[in-house]
């Protein structure tokens, strides 16, 4: 028969994805780990979550610790279990063998564990039970023949009670609990550990063996927090996060306008890298500043500085942070990052993420992890972070301190990938003063400017300035103001020489018309003399011709023959 | 008070102090008979007259088990004299039992 493992949802966070919805419903499953790793807190909280959650009761049988003692110890974490005890939702059977009292004549069973916890269950029609930590039989007892025998119908009989059972054990030297309970859980074992690296100690979770069932098969890492338990399921996500086209502002007029004039995209990851001093901050800020303008929630997250630091520094620049504090719009989460690993940092930020649910995220400076993991460690637990924040559709700025001397591109080849929209931030030193540069290195999808543009941190935000290419670099700052009086200067100049021309021009014209009218009349004057000069030679030639005819007329005889 | 002070010198060797002995079993197993078996023949033999057998079967009455800190089946408890003993099993060890009862030295 096809039919999948019933899933009994454990209401810790995580857990139940990893799981694939809970532990094995009516089976029992096996929670080991050395001491101090929390199995006793996963297990309570199993338990209380149940209850609260599931409306299902449930049973605390404690082999080690008092009820007082367990009653103090989740106190802590919020949980009441006197309440819950009086409410006839939670039994708690403290089972105590003092050896010392104790003498051994012959066979026995542990039938009075059997009708204790049977008891239990049906007097509150318990549908969860917790053993922790069963082991401890083998050393109050001294037959361990016969303490197997009875744990293995233990668990048989926890099976045929049909109630979702945990049983913790204690991490043996080679095998995963001292004495082998691994043998006897089939059907689902968990193992927790607590390892330390460089002095940083990060909580994991894994999920041994899952029998019938798909499940997570990594080491998570998980987090005791005044929350209990959280377990982090995020090292396989998949790139099939949703991309929106939708667009947010950046909080700064000229940068929007270099990002085809409407800013980021939503749920992108904005990576803002630059020299100490730069401006990082400045921009995240303003980022935060615009978001929380249009009501949207922005977690930021700072590494470096407290949170009265950056309110105080920001108000300088004209951002008033603290009103959105206020409205509870923007949250911030601080710090330092040596204080926990890797892991617990990511766990940290995802648990906030989940808690505050904002539409942004600012993480400043991501640069600060490299001092507490190694740079490929470093890289995978922002990608998984990234990831995380992508699948959410949250807008995620990234403050990525470079080094100075570095080329700034190669240094920061291990997350620049990572980032769809990568703001560079430039100090140029030039005339004596430092001044920063901006430009848009890439932004995927977006026809973004190539220009690259001075800015300014005025009192009143961020401003982008051109900036003037000249022969030694791009000019900006004093530099930039000489050039810009310079250009203004030869403006003006060409625009006199104009001037001059048009004048010159139009004095030729003049006296070229002045001289072509006294030709004119040169002309016409000349003109008319030689006409009457035709004239007259003219009528001196008709005047030769009637002579000559008038002569041969005389001359008749002898002219005409 | 004053019970603590008497078991202080019942405890050395209880002449005159009475016995208070308490089985727990789960029905009629055949360990529990054994166990009942074995406890009447070692009180007849070591305590005649001073001894008080009570008998607690937690398949009736299961919620006495938590009491006494009952797990194993059979269990003797010695309520009196004090302090508390247990001796789990079915008490065929005759000179555990009589070691368990503070009757003979221990070991």
């Amino acid at each position: 028969m096809a039919r999948s493992i019933e899933k009994c949802p454990t209401g810790i966070p995580g857990l139940d994805e990893i799981t694939g919805g809970g532990l094995p419903r009516g089976r029992p499953t096996l929670v080991c780990g050395g001491p101090g790793c929390g199995k006793t807190l996963l297990s309570m909280e199993f338990l209380v979550h149940g209850i609260e959650q599931f409306e299902e009761k449930g049973v605390y049988v404690t082999f080690e610790e008092s009820p007082e003692e367990l009653a103090a110890n989740s106190a802590s974490l919020g949980h009441d279990l006197d309440r819950l005890v009086a409410q006839k939702t939670l039994a708690i059977d403290y089972v105590h063998i003092d050896r010392s009292e104790i003498e051994e004549t012959g066979e026995y069973n542990l039938e009075g564990l059997f009708i204790r916890l049977g008891l239990a269950i049906d007097a509150i029609g318990a549908r969860r039970v917790v053993l922790d930590t069963i082991e401890s039989l083998f050393t109050s007892l001294g037959s361990p023949f016969i303490v197997r025998a009875e744990i293995r119908r233990l668990f048989r009989w926890l099976k045929e009670k049909g109630v979702t059972a945990i049983i913790t054990g204690e991490r043996g030297e080679t095998t995963l609990t001292r004495q082998g309970l691994e043998e006897y859980v089939s059907d689902c074992v968990i193992v927790l550990d607590h390892r330390l690296e460089g002095d940083i100690s990060t909580r994991r979770l894994r999920v041994l063996k899952y029998r019938g069932s798909m499940h997570g098969t990594n080491a998570y890492p998980f987090i005791i927090d005044e929350q209990g338990i959280s377990v982090m399921p995020i090292t396989s996500l998949g790139l099939d996060h949703p991309a929106s086209t939708d667009q947010v502002p950046t909080g700064i007029a000229g940068l929007d306008a270099m990002l085809a004039g409407k800013g980021y995209y939503r749920g992108s990851t904005v990576l803002i890298s630059g020299t100490a001093g730069t401006g990082k901050t400045t921009i995240a800020a303003s980022f935060a500043d615009g978001c929380c303008r249009r009501q949207e929630r922005v977690l930021y997250f700072c590494f470096e500085e407290s949170r009265e630091q950056i309110i105080r520094n920001m108000r300088s620049v004209g951002l008033d942070l603290a009103q959105w504090v206020d409205r509870g719009l923007l949250r911030f989460h601080t710090a330092r990052s040596t204080l926990h690993g890797l892991e617990m940092h990511l766990a940290m930020i995802i648990r906030g993420v989940r808690e505050f649910r904002p539409q942004a995220v600012v993480l400043d400076p991501i640069t600060t992890f490299g001092l507490i993991g190694r740079s490929a460690e470093t890289k995978a637990m922002l990608v998984r972070l990234v990831d995380y924040l992508k699948t959410n559709q949250i807008t995620t700025i990234l403050n990525s301190l470079t080094v100075g001397g570095q080329p700034l591109e190669s240094s920061e080849a291990g997350i620049s990938s990572l980032a769809d929209t990568w703001l560079m931030l430039r100090d140029v030193e030039s005339s004596g003063e430092r001044n920063s540069l901006m430009y848009v290195l890439k932004s995927r999808g977006l026809a973004h400017s190539n220009q690259v543009r001075e800015f300014l941190i005025t009192d009143r935000g961020i401003q982008l300035m051109d900036v003037y290419v000249g022969p030694g670099g791009v000019l900006s700052g004093a530099a930039r103001l000489a050039q810009e009086a310079r250009e203004e200067a030869e403006h003006r100049a060409r625009q006199q020489e104009i001037e001059r021309l048009k004048l010159d021009v139009e004095r030729k014209r003049k006296v070229m018309e002045t001289q072509v009218e006294a030709l004119h009349a040169q002309f016409e004057a000349e003109e008319a003399e030689i006409l009457r000069a035709i004239k007259d030679a003219e009528a001196k030639q008709e005047h030769l011709r009637q002579d000559r005819e008038k002569m041969a007329l005389k001359r008749q005889a002898k002219v005409t023959p | 008070m004053k019970e603590t002070k008497k078991s202080t010198s019942a405890g050395t060797d209880n002449k005159g102090g009475t016995y208070k002995l308490r089985l727990y079993v789960t029905g009629q197993t055949p360990n529990c008979i054994t166990a009942l078996t074995n406890l009447k023949k070692i009180c007849e033999d070591h305590l005649k007259g001073k001894y008080q057998i009570e008998v607690i079967d937690l398949l009736e009455n299961p919620q006495l088990a938590a009491g006494d800190q009952i797990l194993a089946i059979p269990t003797l408890v010695r309520k009196l004299p004090p302090p508390l003993k247990k001796i789990i099993g079915n008490l065929s060890n005759t000179e555990r039992v009589l070691v368990g009862l503070d009757l003979v030295p221990g070991r």
